[in-house]
């Protein structure tokens, strides 16, 4: 991989400063998508400005809400009792991310930054309603993702904490591919009660999106059986070796059936 | 039997070394001012080079040399070898194309190797290999085996019209026609063996290192025969002859036969050192290289069919397969699809006709080679699905319909070369059947259903040709090599023993069970046995370790060395104890003479052979040394029955093997631990293979599998507790009445697997690797029958 | 280059590094302890698995700078005064290794897993857990063994 220059501030604003400062600097909290892309030489920053110095960790839950720090681990959410507690599902899916030794390095706002179509979080940014909160702004969960690997974050801007909304029940439910083991579909469904059903899904498309058809049929009845007659369309669904747009749009609805029968 | 001898569950003596991080691999090997070798690679499946510019990288910071194909042709290095002739029907010899170490004027295959660039850092080579600026003209490509000869496809190599190495054949063509022309039925499959990744743990490498001073050349590399590796290099590549040639396999991470061949890589760090004034240089593949050069296994495609009669008699089997050799003929290539595969299509059944023809053919992709089963596991892939399937069609129970043709009469001699010396095929399927509990399938094929799963059973009542193999046998096939094996046992004044072995450990754990032998023979402990393998300074001479030869052939070697050491100890302990030699006898590691209480230990006699002031030295030499070549009789015959029970979410396509069956026969086991691991191992490669595994090209010759984020490698949770047992038929021709056991998993599981998965979703054929995808589509007619 | 300093195996190492250079780079080619094993180059097959500060971590994935002033074991340090660590014990007696390539990974790996999931292991657990770890020989059925029995030991 190509040399770059290594900096760890201790302090938001002093990352801020940094990352400004460097022309071709990159941000890393974890860095379990950043080095192996580095190693590729498919990045080549001069300036890497690890975030780990910041300890920007933590969980906290109140009665409405769930804020995860920026640079907690995915161990640390998945292990998290009151998280287990308020949204379980979400503990859950912090636990299957990538294998053990990944999730004591990669951080919430490492993967959610990245924006990889095939991450498991950004389901459940999208179902439980988050706001993505930077140094200079908040920004929406669906106004968030915009693409493969592109989010609404402007080049030097740093993420600081993630909020969720506490849903009645809801559950995430992940197709792995078979080789990589990340989420071929990932399907989260968050049971919001009068305010309804929000179902997220990664996996599935260049980024991941609501599934508004079923939504609409979970909020009158929130049942695997509801989902019957609702049809996943596969037209702009990713396609590859592991998974055609028609599996993926077929397992997406598998996907939905047992996150609604396992929701708590 | 002593503690530690022959059928001790002994742990092994080797694993403190690795348990403790201590292993010494070839990347574990640091030599003073070593530098670093980068290999530029092609981008492209197929393309002429038309000119390579390695100014700009030879002025780079650390750059010792940059070297290019035109270099290797001034140089005299010698191209890479195939060394197993094979003739086609019309008795041409096989089209083998030239493969140069480093590509001259033509690249086949993407990542085939088109410079090197030798640095003072691995980070140094590696930037400076990006320097390197190769203009291509892009060719069309081929990759896929079937589309290879057809017309207008691309041709890889000048010398093979239609890309097509060889046209060969085996069997009976008549008597075979005849069989299907009278036939009450006929069963048919196409079948896809899938090209499969070897995938060791340990990424090759190797250091080359020329000594200025002595003209000498010492080679590190990850080779399963560093004597193989030597006389190639010397013989074939010329790089120097063998006296001035060490080569060295340390430890080694595992094989599976990609760790046979000889490869560019080291040929061209054992020339860069020299190019680069002696400098020792380095290479490591990365895991992505591996993907792109380590040979291949498998490819085939395959119409096969069977014949049978009114009774459900098999009476005819004809076979018709395309394989896929890559880009280049690697070093035993030809004779994978030939007589490792076609040899064994007579499985475990009476087959009277059998005719077989296999097209070899060149594409744009990875050579193809051996890997674990290496022949053995397409043919029985072939046999097996065929004979289910035919129970199948003919409403037979598939167990019966196997007892129905088995083999129960040996020797055997099949339509295919093979003759088989002992086996009892019966009793490792009935042993299998009452393992598995067949009879309460159906009651568990009913729970499954309630849960939305189809459960499936299959089996794979394999045969194998192992312990290869008599030297002018295989010679007369076109083998370039004879396949005994060497030994030699040295034992020390104080009664230890040093054994010299040509086989080589690469996760066998020869350092126990050869050490078992000894121990069984000698009467000592195992502690005080070392096993010397891997180096061609130390050990004389060997052909190396694949074809679950090292105990059948190289254990045999040490048996026969040590028979003449126990007759040059008992000639030493007759004197010693002034008794006539054939009163001496030998047994638990004590000589006595017969009739009276003089008795000396073994290390005894050891020392007096040594100290040698007991007998005269003008008829008996003094020391304690001896040797032996092995050359075996007969290959030898593994066979066993194995069972796997799947279940298939119908709606997501998840295979999930829930149980597995190994009832094996590998006549006398030296150390069942052992003997399990390497069924457990086989068996996990083999459920790779069904249900994981494949190595995809697209129709450019792009490889789509290039690392573990595509190619799917099993995990732990891919596969299930397994349960092995065995039955036994002494093999009868090697003293020890072993067969091998390396092999039988990766043979017998893809078929076992494949029959179970189609008895559950209730179709013909679902193509390797049934992922889940695959199986989804293959439940299609299931889900139009619900609607 | 800026120099770095840790805890290896309970012993204060320091050396110069570059940016770039990966913990294993440092642990193998600076520190000459080459029990960490490097089998891929996408983070997946674990050979590389060391522990950072009592956690498991893939050693090819994690920058040596970044691990400056950390507390680092590696296989080469868990055996304590001459005797083996019971997991190294365990896979020795249940044949959980063959070329020995994955198992610095394996053993490390199994016994974070003891550290976060008790000693008491199901079969099932530790298949799921070994997902990060990737063996081509035992078919992993003798690594499962050696990991329940390692764990009972612990």
């Amino acid at each position: 991989m190509e040399n770059f220059e290594y900096h760890r501030p201790s302090k938001l604003a002093d990352a801020v400063k940094l990352i400004k400062a460097k022309k071709d600097g990159k941000l890393m909290s974890g860095g379990m998508t950043l080095i192996p892309t580095m190693k590729q030489g498919l990045a080549t920053p001069s300036d890497i400005i690890d975030l780990g110095g910041l300890k920007n960790t933590g969980v906290k839950v109140t009665k409405t809400k769930v804020t995860i720090m920026a640079g907690t681990t995915h161990a640390e959410v998945a292990n998290d009792k009151d998280l287990k507690k308020a949204i379980p599902a979400l503990a859950a899916l912090a636990g299957r991310i990538g294998d053990p030794h990944v999730r004591h390095c990669g951080t919430i706002g490492g993967s959610v930054a990245n924006a990889d179509p095939a991450a498991d979080y950004p389901a459940a940014l999208i179902a439980l309603n988050a706001k993505v909160v930077t140094d200079s702004r908040t920004i929406e969960a669906e106004k968030f993702f915009k693409g493969l690997f592109e989010t609404a974050l402007r080049t030097n801007e740093i993420i600081k904490q993630i909020e969720f909304e506490i849903p009645a029940r809801a559950a995430y439910s992940k197709f792995p591919n078979p080789a990589s083991r990340y989420a071929m579909v990932g399907v989260f469904v968050a049971d919001f009660g009068k305010k309804g059903v929000r179902v997220g899904v990664t996996g599935a498309k260049g980024s991941a999106y609501r599934e508004k058809a079923m939504e609409k049929a979970l909020s009158a009845d929130f049942s695997a059986d509801a989902l019957a007659g609702v049809k996943v369309k596969a037209d702009d669904m990713n396609s590859d070796i592991h998974g055609s747009a028609e599996y993926r749009a077929h397992l997406v609805g598998v996907m939905a059936k047992r996150a609604v029968a396992a929701a708590k | 039997m002593s503690e530690t001898g022959i059928g001790a569950r002994l742990v092994r003596k080797e694993d403190h070394r690795f348990i403790t991080g201590k292993g010494r691999y070839t990347d574990d090997i640091n030599l003073p001012g070593q530098a670093f070798a980068y290999f530029v690679r092609s981008p492209h499946a197929h393309a002429e080079i038309k000119k390579i510019d390695t100014k700009a990288a030879a002025k780079a910071p650390g750059v010792l040399c940059v070297l290019t194909g035109d270099d290797a042709a001034k140089d005299g290095v010698g191209g890479l070898i195939c060394g197993w002739m094979i003739h086609s029907k019309d008795g041409s010899p096989m089209k083998a194309g030239p493969h140069p170490v480093l590509a001259q004027g033509k690249v086949r295959h993407v990542g085939d190797q088109v410079a090197v660039v030798v640095a003072r850092t691995r980070d140094q080579a590696k930037a400076a290999a990006a320097l390197v600026n190769v203009t291509y003209k892009p060719l069309d490509a081929v990759a896929d085996p079937a589309k290879a000869q057809k017309r207008g496809a691309p041709k890889v190599h000048d010398v093979a019209a239609n890309n097509t190495v060889f046209e060969w054949e085996i069997g009976n063509k008549d008597a075979t026609e005849a069989a299907f022309s009278k036939a009450a039925h006929v069963t048919k499959l196409q079948l896809v063996n899938n090209r499969l990744a070897p995938n060791a743990m340990e990424p090759r490498a190797a250091i080359g290192s020329y000594d200025a001073g002595e003209d000498h050349f010492t080679l590190y590399t990850t080779s399963q025969n560093p004597h193989v590796a030597r006389l190639v290099i010397s013989a074939f590549i010329g790089i120097a002859p063998e006296h001035k040639l060490r080569v060295i396999a340390p430890d080694v991470g595992g094989g599976f036969g990609s760790k046979i061949f000889i490869y560019a890589e080291e040929v061209v760090c054992l020339w860069a050192s020299k190019r680069a004034g002696g400098v020792p240089v380095k290479w490591v593949a990365e895991r992505s290289e591996s993907f792109l050069t380590d040979a291949h296994g498998r490819d085939h495609v395959t119409t096969a069919e069977l014949a049978t009669d009114a009774n459900g008699k098999v009476t005819g089997l004809r076979v018709k397969t395309i394989a896929n050799m890559g880009s280049y003929l690697s070093t035993f290539a030809s004779s994978v699809p030939t007589y490792l595969y076609a040899t064994l299509l007579s499985g475990q059944y009476n087959i009277p006709n059998i005719y077989a023809e296999v097209d070899a053919v060149y594409t744009n992709t990875t050579p193809v080679d051996a890997y674990r089963g290496a022949g053995r596991p397409e043919a029985t892939y072939v046999v097996e699905r065929l004979m289910e399937t035919a129970a199948r069609e003919l409403g037979m129970d598939p167990a019966e319909f196997r007892r129905k043709n088995f083999i129960t009469q040996f020797p055997h001699q099949t339509p295919v070369i093979m003759c088989y010396d002992a086996g009892d095929y019966g009793a490792s399927l009935d042993k299998a059947l009452e393992l598995i509990d067949y009879a309460g399938f159906a009651k568990r094929k009913a729970a499954a259903a309630k849960k939305g799963k189809l459960r499936g059973i299959g089996f794979s009542n394999y045969i194998e040709a192992c312990g290869i193999a008599p030297s002018a046998a295989v010679g007369s096939l076109g083998a370039g090599v004879g396949l005994w094996e060497s030994a030699e046992v040295r034992v020390n004044p104080v009664g230890t023993v040093e054994i010299l072995t040509g086989s080589h450990s690469h996760g066998q754990g020869h350092e126990t069970t050869f050490a078992q032998l000894v121990s069984e023979r000698l009467g000592i402990s195992t502690e005080q046995v070392s096993i010397v393998h891997g180096d061609t300074d130390k050990v004389q001479f060997g052909m190396g370790t694949y074809g679950s030869r090292s105990g059948a052939v190289g254990m045999t070697a040490i048996s026969k060395a040590l028979d003449k050491i126990e007759a040059k100890a008992k000639k030493v302990a007759a004197h010693v104890m002034e008794a006539s030699e054939s009163d001496v006898e030998f047994k638990n590691g004590s000589f006595s003479v017969k009739g009276t209480d003089k008795k000396m230990a073994f290390g005894e006699v050891a020392l007096a052979a040594y100290v040698a002031h007991k007998f005269p030295t003008s008829e008996v030499e003094p020391g304690l040394k001896e040797g032996a070549f092995h050359d075996p009789t007969n290959f030898t015959f593994p066979a066993g029955c194995h069972i796997c029970e799947l279940e298939v979410d119908a709606e997501t396509g998840v295979t999930e093997v829930v149980d597995w069956v190994a009832v094996d026969d590998f006549g006398n086991i030296i150390n069942p631990m052992i003997v399990e691991g390497q069924v457990h191992g086989g068996i996990a490669q083999g459920v790779g293979q069904a249900l994981t595994e494949g190595v995809v090209y697209d129709d450019g010759g792009q490889l789509l599998t290039g690392s573990y984020m595509d190619y799917c490698m099993p995990r732990a949770d891919n596969l299930p507790p397994l349960r092995l047992d065995f039955t036994k038929t002494e093999c009868p021709s090697n003293p020890l009445g072993i067969k091998g056991c390396g092999e039988a998993g990766a043979i017998a599981a893809p078929a076992a697997l494949m029959n179970a998965l189609t008895d559950a979703l209730g179709v013909k054929d679902v193509p390797m690797p049934a992922s889940p995808q695959t199986v989804w589509k293959a439940m299609a007619h299931l889900r139009e029958a619900a609607e | 280059m800026p120099a770095i300093s840790m805890t290896v195996n309970g012993e204060k190492v320091c050396g110069e590094v570059e940016g770039r250079t990966l913990l294993v780079e440092f642990i193998r080619n600076t520190l000459g302890k080459t029990g960490t094993h490097v089998g891929c180059d996408t983070s997946q097959c674990g050979a590389c698995v060391v522990h950072v500060n009592g956690k498991a971590v893939k050693s090819c994935t994690a920058l040596a700078i970044a691990c400056d002033g950390a507390d680092v074991t590696t296989i080469e340090g868990i055996a304590k005064d001459g005797k083996l660590h019971p997991m190294q014990e365990a896979f020795r007696e249940n044949h959980g290794l063959q070329c020995g390539f994955c198992t610095p990974g394996m053993i490390m790996s199994g016994i974070d897993i003891v550290k976060r999931k008790g000693k008491k292991l199901k079969e099932e657990t530790i298949r799921e857990e070994l997902e990060g770890n990737i063996c081509r020989c035992t078919g992993y059925h003798n690594i499962v063994k050696a990991i329940q029995a390692g764990a009972a030991k612990m």
